[in-house]
């Protein structure tokens, strides 16, 4: 046991890490499984099972980082992954259906995402910025600054576009803020004016929300400073009334998810095929599905995406209620190690950055799985683990090592 | 910053516990919504998702005639149908197949503009595929989303040309013929009867398709076999047995003098079940079978001859002579004339009544006659005086008792109706002056006023075979059905035979159509016709008569009429012999031969002493009639049910086989 823990590190998290992309690598063999087959598809397990190596090669490698660098190296390698992400809106290229995108960047031989090192990156420098505070912030002006370490990098996936992946730097600034000891309250004011631009799709149901927000802030005028109070009151109702010019520059696939979330059978062949089929695949699993492999809805292509985003509606069909509770509870296992790690952290960094990979693996896991059952609208997000793709699979595992490696500091 | 303190820490960590547990119930709990609470309905979906319900074609009923021989039945074809899609994506797989299955850019065209009009139902792109375009389809069906191929039983016809105008022919029904109350249930890609028995029959031929079920993928390709489950087998039409007799009919064409127009009928004594029906020039139904060119139905349209006319009910001819009978029988039953009774004026070439003065075709006239001599001479004069004593409105009333102005209400689905007066009104509408009372003259002699089909002559001299009554012509053997006359003459024996030894007298020695219709075997009787209807045009030429075995009533009526046949002796009674002599001969089992007539015996060099001296000969004893094979089921009285033509108008056109099975032709809409 001993052995072990030198050789992983954590034996818990790197178990329910392997079972996981094990597990993986078989639902992508299942999804490559169809009555017509495709050649890209039906040969992604292998392909996976290399990606793996090499995610395990980036694990190795990270658990024996020296911590200190990790903690010098974060701002640089913030720096770093804003400036790759720069790179690829610039230069990048597309792959697959998403060609028109800037995602890739191609550097020699190598082919990546940056927006997965930004992910990375932009964990390392929240954490590596509030470690270097003396108290936590308790005001919305100390949010200001760690909310411009995530928003330069949000904003630019945002630009690429990639909805999915902007929400992941919002799960990582909420969750090393909360850990960073930062007062609910402030949290839910920060978050208030994006829940604002949510809510301003209907005037009434905003001006109530807005009705609501100024009594709050009235009666929380103690607590609050003078400038916090205005500032979110103008903020929040400039996200009311910016949505819809914002709504206007939206590409119309983006437009198209957002109301497929709100009404998923206006265009069964369009926007809201994707999720009238996961739905379908889903709930024809019952109980027990289908079986490994035998889904009918994946069979004949009816679900889109089924290696990469949609990997859990294969899921959902085949292995049944049964499945998709037990892959839910491994990931709930994995988080819920996560957060005790970071309580039993040595150092505060440690724990902001095991925070912040708790923060994009809990947003991922919850819109990705939310999505294929049609509680999320519908945003390009793969499961941790699970999805087929190198960049992805790499950066999880890197994450894993990061993980382990902060928390076995001594 | 410093650590926090543990508790704070734990606090953190208990709270983000919670949100993870809330977060992960969500899911759990919609999880669980959608797939157990609600997976049954989804489950349901998933099939219909992957299901496409497909119709199984039935086969249509197969049609025997009266020996049980089959005149039509289906043989399994390949036929290539496209689901519904974009109207884009249909017309690109389309543009795609245009090469594999050679169709033609009018072709294309006239399929999406099918398609267009319903883009609900799978489009029918090809039937009768060839072999190697299956073979090609069944290779790339992966390049063919949409695409699936079906069999379907394709219709044969034995006949071909002899049965045409019978049989009808086959088409997709059309939008205005799913609207109408006859094709009620119908749906739209159906092949059904366009005319003839086909279109009569067409509810009973029909069947009920059946229902199968094929696993289909994302983009609509038939994943499995391309012939899929079938969830409800297809309900094979009934089969219909007919008193037509295919060999009889195929005979007709045969001895039909090609180049000419006419018409043959031929009825069953016995009951007025038709033996044969048919017109020249014919066409093969057979060319309808899985879409006739748009060429090849012009060229049958537009052809002066008409093909695709059924002359024999709907072709209306002047009855002229052969019409004289029936003005006979109404004075006979007036009773204004006796059977020996002879004219009070004999006939010196012409005759006068109320300053009209009428000819007789034998300008030396025929002298002093009774009824049976004046048929047999076909005297105008004798029948000049016997109208007149009949008088016009008389005549025109049993003639429209007897029918002449109505259908014969053959179980075909466009007879026409003769041409005959209702009443001396019919004068003073048609040509503006009143009709005086020696019109009759001409109304007696079969002219004037009087179109009539062939089959509605038959229908009389079936009522003169019959000794009075007159069934409707039938085509189909229902069993079921009681034969019904139409009409009725009450004539006395005396009378009846009169009329026959009139008829008699013409085929027999000295009679003008004994060379050509004297038979061997048996007694024909009839009565030529000729009738000009242009001046410089040759006269259409006619025989009706009857035949039987010597000495016993007659089994067969057979009328010709040949268009421009010129003589009524020499052209339409040996065909009309011939024919009798054909049905009889294997009625009774004796074997077939060509040569029937004298005539023919005389070319041939053949002896023919029974033609002379019948008493001489005695003829060995006929084997009783061959009794028939089985006897057909009956049908279902509510499918009977044919279209009904409207009573009066103008003569039809033909029926275009409607939808994308003319190729390239626009649908009819």
């Amino acid at each position: 046991v001993n052995l072990l823990r030198r050789w992983v590190g954590d034996p818990i998290l790197v178990g329910l890490a392997l079972l996981l992309t094990l597990f993986g690598v078989a639902m992508i063999y299942s999804a490559g499984v169809l009555n017509v087959p495709s050649p890209v598809v039906e040969r992604a397990w292998l392909r996976q099972l290399q990606w793996l190596v090499v995610a395990l090669v980036a694990f190795a490698v990270t658990i024996r980082i020296p911590p200190r660098w990790i903690e010098w190296g974060a701002l640089p390698a913030y720096l770093f992954g804003v400036v790759a992400l720069g790179a690829a809106l610039a230069v990048g290229t597309g792959a697959g259906p998403a060609e028109s995108v800037g995602r890739w960047l191609v550097l020699g031989p190598i082919r990546f995402q940056p927006s997965e090192v930004a992910k990375i990156a932009a964990i390392l420098g929240l954490a590596r910025y509030l470690a270097s505070r003396e108290v936590p912030p308790t005001n919305l002006k100390d949010l200001v600054l760690p909310s411009l370490l995530v928003g330069v990098p949000l904003g630019l996936v945002v630009l690429q576009p990639d909805l999915g992946t902007a929400l992941a730097f919002v799960g990582v600034l909420f969750a090393v803020l909360y850990w960073a000891g930062t007062p609910p309250l402030h949290l839910f004011l920060l978050a208030s004016p994006g829940l604002a631009l949510i809510l301003s799709f209907d005037t009434r149901v905003w001006s109530a929300y807005f009705v609501g927000l100024l009594v709050a802030v009235y009666f929380l005028r103690f607590r609050l400073y003078l400038v916090e109070s205005v500032a979110v009151v103008l903020g929040n109702l400039a996200a009311g009334t910016i949505a819809l010019p914002v709504w206007s520059s939206l590409a119309d696939y983006q437009k198209n998810r957002l109301l497929v979330f709100l009404d998923p059978g206006m265009d069964p062949r369009g926007a809201g095929w994707n999720l009238i089929q996961s739905k379908v695949a889903i709930g024809s699993g019952g109980l027990f599905g289908k079986g490994f492999t035998q889904g009918t809805q994946k069979r004949l292509d009816f679900l889109p995406e089924q290696h990469t985003d949609f990997i859990f509606s294969v899921v959902g069909e085949e292995l049944g209620f049964v499945g998709v509770a037990v892959v839910l509870l491994l990931f709930g296992a994995l988080l819920y190690r996560l957060v005790q790690m970071a309580e039993r952290a040595p150092d505060p960094f440690a724990g902001l950055v095991l925070f912040g990979i708790f923060g994009v693996w809990l947003v991922h896991i919850f819109i990705n799985t939310g999505m294929t059952v049609g509680i999320v609208p519908i945003t390009g997000i793969p499961l941790p683990f699970l999805s087929y793709g190198g960049t992805f699979l790499v950066t999880c595992w890197v994450l894993v090592g990061l993980a382990v490696r902060m928390a076995r500091e001594e | 910053m410093k650590s926090a303190h543990p508790a704070a820490r734990r606090a953190r960590a208990q709270g983000a516990v919670l949100i993870l547990g809330a977060l992960l119930l969500i899911l759990l709990a919609s999880f669980f919504r959608s797939q157990v609470v609600r997976g049954t309905a989804w489950a349901l979906q998933a099939d219909s998702n992957r299901l496409r319900v497909l119709p199984v074609p039935a086969p249509r009923g197969t049609i025997f005639d009266r020996y049980g021989e089959v005149i039509a039945d289906n043989v399994p074809s390949y036929s290539l149908s496209l689901f519904p899609a974009p109207v884009d994506s249909v017309a690109s797989v389309l543009a795609r197949l245009q090469p594999l299955l050679h169709l033609s850019d009018e072709r294309v065209e006239g399929l999406l503009e099918t398609f267009r009009s319903n883009r609900r139902q799978p489009l029918l792109v090809k039937m009768n595929l060839a072999d190697e375009e299956v073979a090609v389809m069944e290779e790339r069906r992966a390049d063919f989303p949409g695409v699936f191929l079906e069999m379907r039983p394709r219709r044969r016809y034995r006949g071909g040309e002899a049965l045409g105008h019978v049989l009808g022919y086959l088409g997709e029904v059309s939008a205005g013929e799913l609207e109408s109350p006859s094709f009620e249930g119908y749906e739209r890609g159906m092949i059904v009867g366009k005319d003839g028995i086909e279109r009569q029959y067409e509810r009973l031929l029909q069947g009920s398709h059946g229902i199968r079920f094929a696993e289909v993928d994302a983009v609509g390709r038939i994943v499995g076999s391309f012939q899929g489950q079938a969830a409800r087998p297809a309900l094979p039409g009934q089969d219909l047995h007919l008193h037509l007799d295919l060999e009889l009919q195929r005979y007709i064409h045969e001895i039909f003098p090609p180049g000419m127009r006419g018409a043959v009928v031929a009825l069953d004594v016995e009951d007025g079940g038709v033996l044969a029906l048919y017109s020249a020039p014919s066409f093969d139904p057979g060319e309808f079978v899985g879409g006739i060119s748009r060429q090849r139905w012009q060229e049958l349209n537009e052809d002066p001859d008409e093909p695709l006319y059924n002359k024999a009910v709907m072709g209306r001819y002047p009855p002229a002579s052969t019409w004289k009978l029936a003005s006979a029988a109404i004075a006979l039953e007036a009773g204004v004339i006796q059977p020996e009774e002879r004219m009070p004026i004999p006939c010196y070439g012409s005759y006068t009544f109320e300053g009209r003065t009428a000819r007789c075709h034998r300008a030396e006239g025929h002298g002093h006659q009774n009824l049976a001599g004046a048929i047999a001479t076909s005297c105008n004069v004798y029948f000049y005086q016997m109208g007149i004593r009949v008088g016009l409105d008389r005549l025109v009333e049993e003639g429209h008792r007897l029918g002449f102005g109505d259908r014969c209400g053959i179980d075909l689905p466009r007879e026409m109706v003769g041409i005959f007066p209702e009443s001396r009104d019919y004068w003073q509408r048609t040509w503006g002056y009143r009709a005086a009372e020696n019109e009759v003259m001409t109304m007696a002699i079969g002219h004037g006023p009087n179109d009539q089909t062939p089959l509605r002559m038959a229908q009389f001299y079936l009522a003169l075979a019959r000794d009075g009554d007159a069934p409707a012509p039938r085509i189909l053997r229902d069993e079921g059905a009681e034969i019904e006359p139409a009409w009725a003459m009450d004539l006395s024996p005396e009378s009846l035979e009169a009329l026959r030894d009139g008829l008699r007298a013409v085929t027999r020695p000295g009679g003008t159509a004994f060379l050509r219709a004297a038979l061997q075997h048996w007694d024909i009787i009839g009565k030529t016709g000729t009738a000009r209807v242009f001046a410089h045009r040759p006269a259409h030429a006619w025989f009706s008569g009857m035949a039987g075995r010597w000495g016993g009533p007659a089994e067969i009526v057979v009328v010709v009429i040949l268009e421009e046949g010129e003589s009524g002796s020499a052209a339409a009674a040996p065909i009309a012999a011939k024919a009798a002599d054909f049905h009889l001969r294997r009625k009774y089992g004796i074997p077939v031969d060509t040569i029937q007539t004298l005539w023919e015996h005389n070319v041939a060099g053949i002896p023919a002493p029974w033609a002379w001296n019948r008493d001489a000969i005695t003829l060995p004893e006929l084997p009783e009639a061959v009794a028939d094979e089985e006897l057909p089921e009956s049908y279902d009285p509510s499918l009977l049910q044919g279209p009904r033509p409207p009573a009066t108008g103008p003569r039809p056109r033909p029926v275009p086989p409607g939808g994308s099975l003319v190729q390239g032709e626009r649908p009819n809409r």
